[in-house]
């Protein structure tokens, strides 16, 4: 794992730990995003957070969640779906 | 108790700029949604909504009055005047009042003032900055145009908005508050802020308005106004007025429960107290004109929660794929739908549904207009912050 991506693992891990209320080391990569216990706005608010953060942005739409990693994946997947946002964003 | 009566309408709205239009476009179920074309829609993710093309306020408008009235302000003006000429009345009594409701207000007024002063760096904003932008304006506009010196002031109640206005009007002229009210909604958010707002929620469609179909997957924004005139209805009898329909129930209510989340249990128990209130039983209702607005949650809450009320079956429908969802107004504008199928013309058929979601379990009308003839119908509308407000009417 290259310096930039463990900082962009670490730095998604902390803000879904934010809005999870949720100690970082507890969000193992293979934590299913919905054992997160975020609400439909706390997830939204974290979505947002990471745009801001990254300068990406993530498509999600809370009608069709199955169409992103955010909506049912686990944590690992999560930060995978970032990482590449943040590759081809350049 | 007195009774009411609505005995004008009036509208201008995505699908057509007056009641008419507008009947005819709902029961042709024909979408209104389509590509919009504002400034900056570039930067905008979500980029399709349904807005009043060819609305030219300066055929309805002296210039003089026009730079005190934002565009929801227009809308709301214009379909009052409609509403008036309907009721054949040539002035209305002095006691009558005004309530229209609205989410935005003045929306686009004061986006375009904070644009001037810290996009553009201007130090100051157009002079009626205020007066334009202020959520009692549509209602005291219309007042001053009207001479309406009674109960007059604006509901926000984000899209529950118009079903609160026409439901309090009711009560006030049910309870002797007032003679005759004017009562409607209007909103008009199609800017670059408000687009942006909505986006940022994530619950616009990308693509379109599919009201209880399997793939649906958002609401599609719109814009527009719908206003009525009701009476008492012994008053409008006696002057020989044509009843469009009798305001029969209403019931207000909240969830108290999730800022935009629905609850089943409030929706089931508006629509329960709305008919208690009009005295008519589920089996009288024969059409609900559902919120519907085209979201995975409010379309599979509403269903349940009309299964739960009529174990017998009704017939439902929605209209915002064919006009989207016009906030603070949709209940005005849908409640045009009501009207028509109590009047016979059928019930307007889901438009942008062709798929039914089975886990929708309704008697959804789609496809096509269904001829009946019925003698009572219910108008749902919920609202972001758990609010919810239930119609009832009667054929007059």
């Amino acid at each position: 794992m290259t310096a930039v991506t463990a900082d962009i693992a670490a730095e998604v891990t902390a803000i879904l730990a934010r809005e999870a209320l949720l100690d970082p080391r507890e969000l193992r990569a293979d934590l299913p995003a919905a054992d997160l216990g975020l609400d439909s706005l706390g997830l939204v608010e974290a979505i947002f957070a990471i745009e801001e953060r990254f300068g990406i942005t993530v498509p999600f739409n809370a009608n069709t969640p199955e169409a992103s990693a955010f909506g049912t994946a686990t944590v690992g997947e999560i930060i995978a779906e970032v990482e590449a946002l943040v590759r081809a964003r350049g | 108790m007195r009774r009411v009566v609505i005995t004008g309408a009036g509208t201008v709205n995505p699908l057509g700029h007056t009641v008419s239009e507008t009947i005819t476009g709902l029961l042709s179920g024909r979408s209104a949604i389509g590509r919009l074309d504002i400034p900056d829609a570039g930067r905008l993710s979500v980029r399709i909504g349904a807005p009043v093309a060819g609305f030219d306020a300066a055929r309805h408008f002296q210039p003089r009055d026009l730079t005190l009235l934002d565009r929801a302000t227009q809308f709301a003006l214009v379909s009052a005047r409609q509403a008036v000429a309907a009721s054949g009345l040539t002035t209305v009594l002095p006691g009558t009042g005004v309530i229209i409701g609205t989410a935005g207000g003045g929306h686009e007024t004061a986006e375009a003032a904070y644009r001037a002063v810290f996009a553009e760096g201007r130090d100051r904003v157009h002079p009626f900055t205020v007066p334009r932008l202020m959520m009692n304006a549509p209602a005291s506009r219309i007042g001053i145009e009207f001479g309406c010196k009674g109960p007059t002031f604006a509901v926000s109640s984000a899209c529950a908005s118009a079903n609160h206005a026409i439901g309090l009007a009711f009560q006030l002229i049910r309870f002797g508050a007032a003679p005759a009210m004017l009562a409607g909604g209007t909103d008009a958010m199609l800017t670059f802020g408000g687009l942006k707002a909505w986006e940022g929620l994530r619950v616009l469609s990308p693509d379109g308005c599919r009201p209880f179909d399997r793939a649906r997957n958002g609401l599609v924004m719109g814009e527009g106004a719908a206003v009525f005139f009701m009476e008492e209805r012994e008053a409008a009898l006696a002057r020989g007025a044509t009843v469009l329909a009798e305001m029969a129930g209403f019931s207000m209510g909240a969830d108290a429960a999730d800022m935009v989340l629905p609850s089943v249990a409030g929706a089931e128990a508006a629509m329960r107290r709305a008919l208690a209130d009009a005295g008519l039983s589920p089996g009288e209702i024969g059409y609900v004109k559902a919120h519907g607005t085209g979201t995975r949650a409010n379309d599979r809450a509403e269903a349940e929660a009309i299964r739960a009320v009529f174990p017998g079956g009704v017939a439902v429908s929605s209209t915002k794929g064919a006009h989207g969802h016009l906030m603070g107004a949709a209940g005005a504008v849908e409640l045009l739908a009501c009207l028509a199928v109590l009047r016979g013309d059928g019930i307007a058929p889901t438009a942008g549904c062709d798929d039914p979601d089975p886990d929708c379990d309704i008697d959804l009308v789609q496809g096509a207009p269904r001829a009946v003839e019925i003698s009572a119908c219910l108008a749902n509308a919920f609202a972001f912050g758990g609010l919810n407000a239930v119609l009832a009417l009667r054929r007059g």
